[in-house]
């Protein structure tokens, strides 16, 4: 099999790579989701320990 | 010792800890295993006969739909175990698996659409199939929903949990619908009594592309879980010694 024949699915190209496409897109989200999200958390929850020890301080 | 064992487990601090060591450890091989899937998949399988190279779109499709149920019953699992035994670390495993479950649902309707088009020359009918796993997506993001409108995280862990479990009524019916109703969709292949009726050429990728998004929901639902436990411990000294450390 050629490149080309591979890229075009036999005529299918635009429903098969769409669909893998979505696919990735989808799986790549739910993956950076929560890594966004710990460094948030973490972030947040540093800045509360800094401002309570300067209240108290 | 047992008791002891599941105890430690149960920790939130531990596993935290346990589940950063983990998590490489699934997602490696899960890349592997996809690389490989999509290889035999897009590459090595021979066109089909009847629908040409369409039918390669199954590689996705047929595994989200798996994924998208099991995911569900392992939420509602989940949740019933947090709301019997009252083990946080079930309620943040149930939480953190709807967002996983709802995109793998997604993923089923929308490849399953783009596959119906050239196939069945429609986007969508509203056969007993599709509506089922519609009214999937729409448990998974109800549960959603129900667990942002509930500030107490243990209250909404309750209620998200009941909702779950009413839902799962629905999981035998997806799975029935194309033997029960008649419909466009074709039945299984793979999961038949007797023999699977689909050539090994395409059952490999399939298989390595259905253990590829199980391993995939392994290590992604304890990165959300470990970020539910940061959210519920967060006055606890350990949690606040980790934010200082970044």
């Amino acid at each position: 099999m050629n490149l080309e024949e591979f890229f075009n699915m036999g005529g299918y190209a635009v429903y098969v790579w769409s669909s893998y496409g979505i696919a990735l897109l989808v799986l790549l989200v739910n993956i950076i989701a929560p890594l966004r999200q710990r460094k948030k958390l973490l972030h947040g929850i540093a800045a509360t320990a800094r401002r309570r020890a300067r209240r108290n301080a | 010792m047992f008791n002891n064992f599941f105890h430690r487990m149960a920790s939130p601090k531990h596993f935290y800890r346990l589940a950063g060591i983990l998590i490489p450890w699934l997602a490696v091989p899960c890349l592997l295993l996809t690389l490989a899937g999509l290889y035999y998949g897009l590459v090595k399988a021979p066109p089909d006969y009847q629908q040409g190279d369409s039918y390669r779109i199954m590689f996705i499709h047929v595994p989200a739909a798996w994924m998208s149920m099991f995911i569900y019953v392992v939420m509602a699992g989940a949740g019933a175990i947090g709301l019997i035994w009252r083990i946080k670390l079930a309620e943040m495993v149930a939480i953190s698996s709807a967002p996983i479950g709802a995109s793998f649902t997604f993923l089923a309707l929308v490849t399953g659409s783009i596959w119906g088009k050239p196939m069945w020359g429609t986007w969508w009918v509203w056969d007993a199939r599709l509506t089922s796993e519609l009214i999937l997506l729409f448990l998974y993001l109800g549960v959603i929903a129900l667990n942002n409108a509930i500030d107490d995280k243990r209250m909404a862990a309750r209620a998200v949990a009941i909702l779950a479990l009413v839902g799962v009524i629905n999981i035998p019916i997806i799975h029935y619908s194309v033997e029960w109703w008649n419909t466009l969709h074709q039945g299984p292949t793979v999961t038949k009594f007797d023999k699977p009726s689909i050539h090994l050429s395409m059952l490999i990728p399939l298989l390595l592309m259905a253990v590829a998004f199980k391993l995939y929901y392994a290590f992604v639902v304890l990165m959300r879980a470990r970020c539910e436990v940061l959210d519920r411990e967060r006055n606890s000294g350990w949690v606040k010694e980790l934010a200082e450390k970044t």
